[in-house]
């Protein structure tokens, strides 16, 4: 058994956040230069050259990419020889998010849902686990903003709705949500599981490299389909006009019910921001 | 089209003035509030109780910034989605806000109210807020502290890029914008 102190993850976790919070992943950053060369409206390309402006003064500023530095979501996988020593791995991942948005100068976005207080320090962060083989532990972190999350979705669709209904739904989603998640948006899909699998796999779908294919045939064909349709809406770069509305479509799939055909759509911003780390 | 310069507090041939899909740099004071601090104003005229500060000709910048580094004026501060706002933006331009400045699209009731009460509704760009925070010149937080990025600021800007969305003439860019460029996309990889 190999064994990581709790304090060695927090300092990953801190770090992971402060450099994420100001500069742009490559893979981001090339997607919306593709963009900005492909897009054909003015006002389009005013922005993406904005967008990708404000990226560099980011980085060479230290300044956040975004004022909504988001609420910490983390995919960890936690190979089955590795131990976590002093306090549990949850609440030394809360205590790297926490010393993260606070030494980082980041905004503290969590709140009470009905009183609205605010928290103070971001916690709690998301958190999904899985497990793996080995003695590593993976973190992979993405800080989510509110305006793209909020215009997420999720349908129990019927078996009988098939691969046709699943596109529909997912280019109404982004049709009813215009200009509002700061297009151009990634989107992603989750398809099976059950109510709150699909949510968690369409989560998972955005930590995809933007640029990657599918590595599945099927969900490849309907991840091009689904863009072409999305990019026909029209809403162009934050909602102006234009036609790129979406840099990608990310899609997972894991058996469901006989009964069921869960399928959800997380919408992501262009301040597409995720980092991971191996320890 | 040039960029059209523009100074607040907004004068109604100002307004008056401002045509969907104009490019603008705004010059002067302007207000940052949402969610909360708009339920507190809208709480406060409920009960006949004076706002914080005096909104007649004024603008709003929906935006929760970045806390500030030492030295710096601000930290990151771009546009929040409006929506939000819906509920209570037309209750403060009954009483004079001439302007807001946020990201996405309004309720009819706000379009409405922009029309009835002439003021104007300016889209900044969302995710931009480290080259947004540049034309931000002074920063004050002058009611609602303890709401902490959602406390009001008041916030002396210069040359803030925005563009106006929705127009005293009923014009919302967000529609215009986006038929002009439906099925335009052409997959060619």
């Amino acid at each position: 058994m190999r064994f990581i102190t709790s304090e060695e993850i927090s300092n990953a976790v801190k770090n992971l956040i402060i450099n994420s919070s100001v500069s742009l992943p490559e893979d981001t950053y090339k997607g919306l230069k593709q963009a900005f060369e492909k897009e054909i409206s003015e006002s389009g390309k005013t922005v993406l050259r904005q967008i990708l402006l404000n990226a560099e003064i980011a980085e060479t500023e230290n300044k956040p990419l975004c004022q909504d530095t988001g609420l910490a979501v983390f995919f960890v996988e936690i190979g089955m020889n590795v131990a976590v020593r002093d306090k549990n791995l949850t609440d030394a991942i809360n205590e790297g998010t926490r010393r993260g948005y606070s030494e980082g100068f980041l905004r503290k976005s969590t709140c009470d849902p009905l009183t609205r207080k605010n928290i103070g320090d971001n916690t709690p962060a998301i958190i999904h686990y899985e497990f793996t083989n080995g003695d590593k532990l993976r973190i992979m972190y993405a800080a989510k903003g509110g305006g793209s999350e909020n215009m997420s979705g999720i349908k129990m669709m019927r078996p009988s709705d098939g691969k046709d209904g699943i596109m529909d739904f997912v280019v109404q989603i982004m049709q009813a949500a215009g200009p509002n998640p700061c297009p151009p948006n990634i989107i992603g899909v989750g398809i099976g599981g059950n109510f709150e699998r699909s949510a968690i796999l369409a989560k998972k779908s955005l930590f995809r490299k933007l640029g990657e294919r599918n590595s599945d045939h099927e969900l490849d064909e309907m991840e091009k389909i689904i863009l072409e349709r999305i990019n026909n809406i029209g809403t162009g770069p934050m909602g102006f006009g234009g036609i790129c509305t979406a840099l990608g479509v990310h899609i997972i799939k894991e058996p469901c019910h006989i009964a069921s055909l869960p399928v959800a759509v997380n919408i992501e911003c262009h301040s597409h921001r995720h980092a991971e780390i191996t320890i | 089209m040039g960029i059209k310069k523009i100074t607040t507090p907004l004068a109604d041939d100002t307004v008056l003035s401002l045509k969907t899909g104009d490019e603008v740099l705004i010059s002067g004071v302007i207000y940052t509030a949402r969610d909360q601090a708009h339920f507190r104003l809208v709480k406060l005229i409920e009960e006949n109780k004076p706002l914080p500060f005096d909104i007649r000709g004024q603008v709003i910048y929906y935006v929760g910034p970045t806390p500030e580094k030492p030295g710096e004026v601000i930290g990151s501060a771009g546009p929040t989605t409006s929506y939000r706002m819906d509920k209570y933006a037309p209750i403060l331009m009954k009483l004079g806000l001439k302007g807001m400045i946020g990201k996405g699209k309004r309720s009819n009731e706000v379009k409405e109210a922009i029309q009835k009460y002439k003021a104007v509704y300016f889209g900044a760009i969302g995710g931009a807020g480290a080259l947004i925070s540049k034309s931000i010149k002074s920063s004050k937080v002058i009611a609602y502290e303890d709401l902490l990025s959602e406390a009001i600021r008041e916030l002396i800007v210069e040359d803030f890029p925005a563009i106006v969305v929705n127009d005293v003439y009923g014009g919302d860019l967000y529609e215009e914008g986006r038929k002009r460029y439906e099925n335009k996309y052409a997959v060619n990889d």
